[in-house]
């Protein structure tokens, strides 16, 4: 290239010109360092040994995986070994330690919180929503309202053994189905429903007995769920004064649930998480607020 | 840069890549000199053993005076600790740092580059090496020129022995400002310190002694940006070092200029000497006038004013001045120095700003602190009684070296609002009070609940206070209280 020109000097700055011209400005010639060129040919050089010695090119169903073996997802999974066992001794803590002293405990609750979280959103937050707050047929475990307890302790057995699952220490206790199993006529289940919706501060039916109701009440209902509708926890009978229904809290909803009562499971998670991510669970579950 | 086209071949290659040229700038003396002498003394001596200077911090802390604590996230400097979310300290000097050197640059020029630049202080120590080893610029040339022989290997091994080990100090001393320093000695003289620290260290050492032995002047002609914004920022009225070329001109042999005087015709002062070229560090002529590649170290200034004083002619042919004063001097004018002119008065308003609000947020500082974070899902959450709860997670900072405690309270709610702490059994008037260990935060879920009785508005402006048991310090933070429409 250098004969296809003529040498030419820049007459201002004394520097060659490199021929080149676009309207009537000329380009100098201003070398770079040789130093700089051996710099970018090693860079050349680099990368060819870089791709011998590491994961480099595509292929089309894998790629070159290098002579050293390096891998970033054996190197995450060894990381995430490593985390494993690095909580291992605060979790054998948690295991060893009472519930009701974790939380004493500045750096096993702070343990026990995140842990508690993690397993949450796994786990739990598919039918009790992330926050907690559940869903229409599903607790909300934020408010102060328990069916089976919200102790440490209560929180504790219903998750290790579920309700109404298959589990030696499950939870069980069964609304009978008033209306299906013909248990109760249609009226008798209106006069019920009309009587607990008067107690709770819900609108009655016009024209409806409501003493005839409350005598259904005692004879029927007040065994479980309390003479003065207070529910019974150890039987899972829900108060009927809370604000809160599981099934709703309207006079059809309260039909619908004697004739023809929904008893939601939960499952027992002793049989799925260790026992340290399930005491997580409940000094977390418990630390939403509502424990008591 | 233009030797280097002057000088290169006919090859192909060498029409777009040059070879840099070899400077073998020359032993000079004088003032100039003598101010670099010891702004390198002054410069590396702090480098060299800043973290062996103790500073008493009490238990639990370290007792070095200037130390970045990588594991535990903390940066001391004296009596000033920085913790990470602090690091808008770091902005603050990085912009006093900037300015100064725009201040520097409008005042004296580069005085940055040739006087404190650690790539212009190492280079002169590796130079010093050198003309110990190898001999001044003559001497030099010539040993480059010999055959290799035993002298010359033996010479040549020991000049970079001696590079090696200030490199390997530099890098050595480099990682003694992220651990506690007369502990990494013994360490590191035991092969027992850890794998990055000698990382580092053969990092630094590489580059200290690639960058400072052999990259030298090409460091800042090509790989520094600052000569390009200096510049730009360079005006009339900068000292910058100047040849005075309305009294060196026209220029001669001592005896040509003679022969001019004689015959009454104009003869400059400068009498073709070369020695401000033969003892510039980047190989520039300064004759040329100011250019990218010259440093102003005023090395140049001290051989020239050698010269001078030998001839028995004033000095000052090159110094110190302005474009400015050149122009007046051609028309007869006395020189101006304007030190102080509206840029360097901005520049130096800058400065103070920034400097005052970086101490004024240094001497007023909480030495705790408090974050609120309100629960997203659910905002709030109604109780059976008619009462609100709202969860928060709260972390607390306990900046101190020893234990302390904080009371909790929220201010804002109607009374009677409870206020619960997990994990926090310890209460005064119904205040949780929370300890938080030294030099530690603690993150802790705190619930609000309102009186049953009390409709609470959808949103009530609260304020979180942290009141220290011991010295009555105060923080606080804002948040809300979130409860259902009342409609």
């Amino acid at each position: 290239m250098s004969d296809t020109h003529p040498k030419e000097v820049d007459q201002v700055s004394g520097v060659e010109t490199t021929g080149h011209e676009w309207d009537g400005l000329k380009e100098l010639n201003n070398p770079l360092p040789k130093w700089w060129l051996y710099l970018f040919y090693v860079t050349i050089v680099w990368a060819v040994i870089y791709w011998v010695l590491y994961p480099s090119w595509p292929l089309i169903s894998s790629y070159t995986t290098g002579v050293l073996g390096s891998s970033q997802r054996a190197e995450a999974l060894a990381a995430l070994e490593e985390g494993v066992a690095g909580r291992s001794q605060f979790a054998d803590q948690i295991v060893a330690t009472p519930l009701e002293d974790i939380s004493s405990d500045q750096q096993l609750l702070q343990f026990a919180m995140a842990n508690g979280r993690a397993a949450f959103g796994d786990n739990c937050a598919p039918c009790h929503g992330a926050g907690g707050t559940g869903f229409e047929g599903y607790p909300n475990l934020q408010d102060d309202t328990w069916i089976w307890g919200g102790t440490l302790d209560d929180i504790h057995t219903t998750l290790l053994h579920g309700i109404r699952v298959d589990n030696d220490d499950a939870r069980f206790g069964e609304m009978p189905a008033y209306g299906r199993d013909e248990l109760l006529t249609k009226e008798e289940i209106s006069q019920v429903a009309n009587y607990v919706a008067s107690r709770t501060g819900l609108e009655t039916d016009e024209g409806v007995d409501l003493a005839a109701g409350e005598t259904l009440y005692v004879d029927n209902c007040a065994a479980c769920h309390g003479d003065n509708l207070e529910g019974i926890q150890d039987v899972g009978a829900p108060s009927l004064m809370s604000a809160n229904y599981l099934y709703g809290k309207s006079l059809d909803a309260i039909k619908a649930q004697i004739t023809n009562p929904r008893n939601g499971v939960m499952p027992a998670w002793e049989d799925r998480l260790d026992p340290a991510t399930i005491k997580s669970l409940t000094v977390y579950v418990h630390a939403f607020g509502g424990g008591q | 840069m233009s030797t280097d086209t002057e000088t290169h071949g006919g090859g192909h290659d060498d029409e777009w890549f040059a070879s840099a040229t070899k400077i073998y700038p020359l032993a000079t003396h004088g003032l100039f000199r003598r101010i670099k002498w010891a702004l390198l003394f002054i410069t590396l001596g702090i480098y060299y053993f800043l973290p062996f200077i103790r500073y008493d911090r009490g238990p639990n802390a370290p007792s070095q005076a200037v130390l970045v604590d990588m594991d535990n996230a903390r940066g001391y400097f004296f009596f000033i600790e920085i913790w990470p979310q602090e690091v808008y300290y770091l902005t603050g000097l990085l912009i006093i740092a900037a300015v100064t050197l725009f201040l520097m640059n409008a005042v004296a020029g580069r005085i940055w580059c040739g006087y404190l630049c650690p790539q212009t202080v190492w280079t002169d120590l590796f130079l010093w090496v050198e003309r110990k080893v190898e001999g001044d610029r003559r001497e030099r040339i010539a040993f480059d020129k010999q055959p290799w022989s035993a002298t010359k290997l033996g010479k040549r091994a020991t000049k970079h022995f001696f590079w090696l080990m200030i490199a390997w100090w530099t890098g050595g001393a480099w990682v003694l400002y992220f651990n506690d320093a007369p502990t990494l000695v013994w360490q590191l003289l035991t092969f027992q310190a850890p794998m990055v620290a000698y990382m580092w260290i053969g990092i630094l050492t590489a580059t200290t002694y690639l960058l400072a032995g052999f990259m030298r002047e090409q460091v800042c002609i090509y790989m520094c940006p600052w000569p390009r914004i200096q510049a730009a920022l360079t005006d009339e009225k900068a000292l910058n070092v100047t040849y005075r070329w309305d009294r060196g001109e026209p220029r001669g042999s001592l005896k040509h200029n003679k022969q001019l005087e004689a015959q009454g015709l104009p003869s400059g002062d400068c009498i073709d000497c070369y020695q401000c070229f033969q003892v510039c560090p980047t190989g520039v002529d300064i004759r040329k006038g100011p250019q990218l590649d010259c440093i102003q170290c005023g090395l140049c200034i001290d051989a020239c004013d050698n010269i001078m004083t030998k001839i028995g002619k004033p000095t000052g042919l090159i110094a110190y001045d302005t474009d400015e004063n050149i122009e007046r001097r051609i028309e007869g004018k006395e020189p101006v120095y304007e030190i102080v002119r509206v840029r360097t008065v901005i520049y130096v308003a800058v400065i103070a700003v920034v400097g005052i609000i970086m101490l004024a947020a240094l001497l007023t500082r909480d030495f705790a602190d408090i974050s609120v974070l309100h629960d997203r899902n659910p905002v709030y959450v109604e109780q059976s009684d008619g009462s609100v709860r709202n969860g928060y997670t709260v972390r607390l900072s306990n900046k101190r070296r020893h234990d302390r405690h904080f009371m909790l309270h929220v201010e804002g709610m109607p009374p009677n609002t409870m206020v619960e702490a997990v994990g926090v059994t310890e209460t005064f008037a119904g205040r949780p009070i929370v300890q938080v260990g030294p030099d530690t935060t603690r993150e802790i879920r705190v619930l609000v609940t309102s009186p049953p009785w009390e409709k609470m508005p959808h949103s009530t402006p609260v304020t979180f206070r942290i009141t220290e048991s011991v010295m009555g310090e105060v923080i606080t933070a804002k948040d809300t209280f979130k409860a259902p429409d009342p409609d």
